[in-house]
C-alpha cells in the first residue's frame, strides 16, 4: 500500500507570522525540525552533536504538563507525582535563513505526551536503532507509522561493525518497504548528514 | 511605567522568591503553587511550538521584572532564540517557559515568530524542503 498523501494545505510561501507586535518587526528565520528518536543510550545526542551548530542543549518537560488540561491551580495534588523527561536538541543554520532543529527524544511509549508536541510540524523522524536492543524502537516505529509521519531507520554501528543485516532489522521491525533502513554512525557528521538527507528526500516524495 | 529596581543578577532565582516581590504580590489572586506561572500550566494562547522563535521588542520595559522574565528579555535581546533554547538556558521546564513567553508576548514585550500558521507548517512546503535538502547536502 502506498503512503497516503498529507492532506495539509501547502502554502506557496511560508508566511512569517509574528504574534504580539502588529508593527513591522525584523524577519525571523523559518524554522523546521526533525525528531531523532530511539532508546536510551542509542546515540541520539551524539547524532545531533555531530552536525549541530550549537553544542546540544538539554531541556525538560514535566509529564504532567500535558496530562493536566487545567488552567488554574486545581490540580496541585496531581502534580506531586510529576516526572520529568530530558530532551536534547541542536540547531543547524541553513542558507536561505532556515533553521533546522533536531530534537532527540526517548523512544518509550510513556513519552508519547512529548512526541505529540515534537512531531507537530516536523519534517519527520530519524529512528536510531541499536540492534542489540531492537525492542527499544518498537514504540517509535508504531507511533510514526500510525500517524503517517515520514521516518527512517538508522542502524547505529557503535564500533563500525554491522552485527545484523539490514534485511534482518527490517523484518524484525516489520516495517514497510517504503521505509528506508540503513547503517549510520552517529559520531560522524557525514553519516548523520546522509541520514537527514534520506529522511528529507522521503518526506518530499510523499508530498502531493 | 517606572523602572523596576533591578536586583543583582547572580544565579537565576528559583520559583518562590518572586511570590514576595511587591509587584507580583499585587497581581496575586490565589496562592500560586506553580509560582512562576501563577498556577497555570498552559499559556493563554495556543501552545507555542518548541521551535517558535522569540525576540524582545526594542525598548521593552518589563513592569513585572521577575528574574526569569528578565532573563528571557535579556537572552532574546542578544539573539533570537527558540522556546526550547530558552527552556534550556533558564533550566526551566518547557511548560513554564511557554507560559512565561506567552505572557510576555501578550504584554507586547516580545514577538513570537511561529514560522507559519499551524495549518501549513514549513515542513509541508515542498520549496522549504528543497531548501532544507540543498542546505544539508552543502554542509
Amino acid at each position: 500500500m502506498a503512503f497516503p498523501h498529507s492532506d495539509v494545505t501547502v502554502a506557496p510561501h511560508p508566511p512569517d507570522q509574528a504574534a504580539g507586535d502588529p508593527a513591522g518587526t525584523p524577519a525571523a528565520p523559518v524554522t523546521v525540525k526533525i525528531v531523532v528518536a530511539g532508546g536510551f543510550a542509542v546515540g541520539k545526542t551524539t547524532f545531533i552533536g555531530s552536525i549541530s551548530d550549537i553544542e546540544p542543549l538539554s531541556t525538560e518537560a514535566a509529564m504532567t504538563e500535558h496530562s493536566l488540561g487545567v488552567d488554574d491551580a486545581g490540580g496541585v495534588s496531581d502534580r506531586k507525582t510529576s516526572t520529568t523527561v530530558a530532551m536534547d536538541f541542536g540547531r543547524i543554520a541553513l542558507p536561505g535563513d532556515l533553521w533546522l532543529y533536531l530534537f532527540g527524544t526517548p523512544g518509550q511509549d510513556r513519552f508519547h505526551f512529548m512526541w505529540d508536541d515534537l512531531v507537530t510540524g516536523a519534517i519527520g523522524a530519524v529512528v536510531l536503532v541499536d540492534t542489540e536492543r531492537l525492542e527499544q524502537c518498537f514504540d517509535a516505529v508504531d507511533y510514526f507509522e500510525a500517524r503517517q509521519i515520514p521516518f527512517v531507520l538508522a542502524v547505529n554501528c557503535f564500533d563500525g561493525v554491522a552485527r545484523h543485516s539490514l534485511d534482518d532489522v527490517r523484518s524484525a521491525l516489520a516495517v514497510r518497504d517504503e521505509v528506508p533502513v540503513f547503517y549510520t554512525d552517529a559520531r560522524h557528521r557525514q553519516a548523520t548528514k546522509q541520514a537527514l538527507i534520506t529522511l528529507v528526500t522521503l518526506a518530499m516524495s510523499r508530498m502531493p | 511605567m517606572t523602572e523596576t529596581p533591578v536586583p543583582d543578577e547572580r544565579e537565576p532565582r528559583r520559583f518562590d522568591h518572586d511570590l514576595y516581590d511587591e509587584e507580583s504580590v499585587e497581581e496575586a489572586r490565589v496562592v500560586r503553587p506553580y509560582a512562576l506561572t501563577r498556577g497555570r500550566t498552559r499559556p493563554g494562547r495556543s501552545d507555542l511550538p518548541l521551535e517558535a522563535l522569540v525576540r524582545v521588542v526594542a525598548g521593552a520595559t518589563d513592569p513585572v521584572g521577575t528574574a526569569e522574565r528578565r532573563r528571557i528579555l535579556d537572552l532574546t535581546r542578544e539573539q533570537i532564540l527558540s522556546v526550547a533554547e530558552l527552556s534550556a538556558h533558564l533550566s526551566l521546564p518547557l511548560g513554564v517557559v511557554r507560559v512565561l513567553v506567552g505572557d510576555l508576548a501578550d504584554e507586547g514585550l516580545v514577538v513570537v515568530h511561529t514560522g507559519s500558521p499551524a495549518a501549513a507548517p514549513p515542513a509541508a512546503n515542498l520549496k522549504v524542503l528543497e531548501s532544507v535538502l540543498d542546505g544539508i547536502s552543502a554542509l
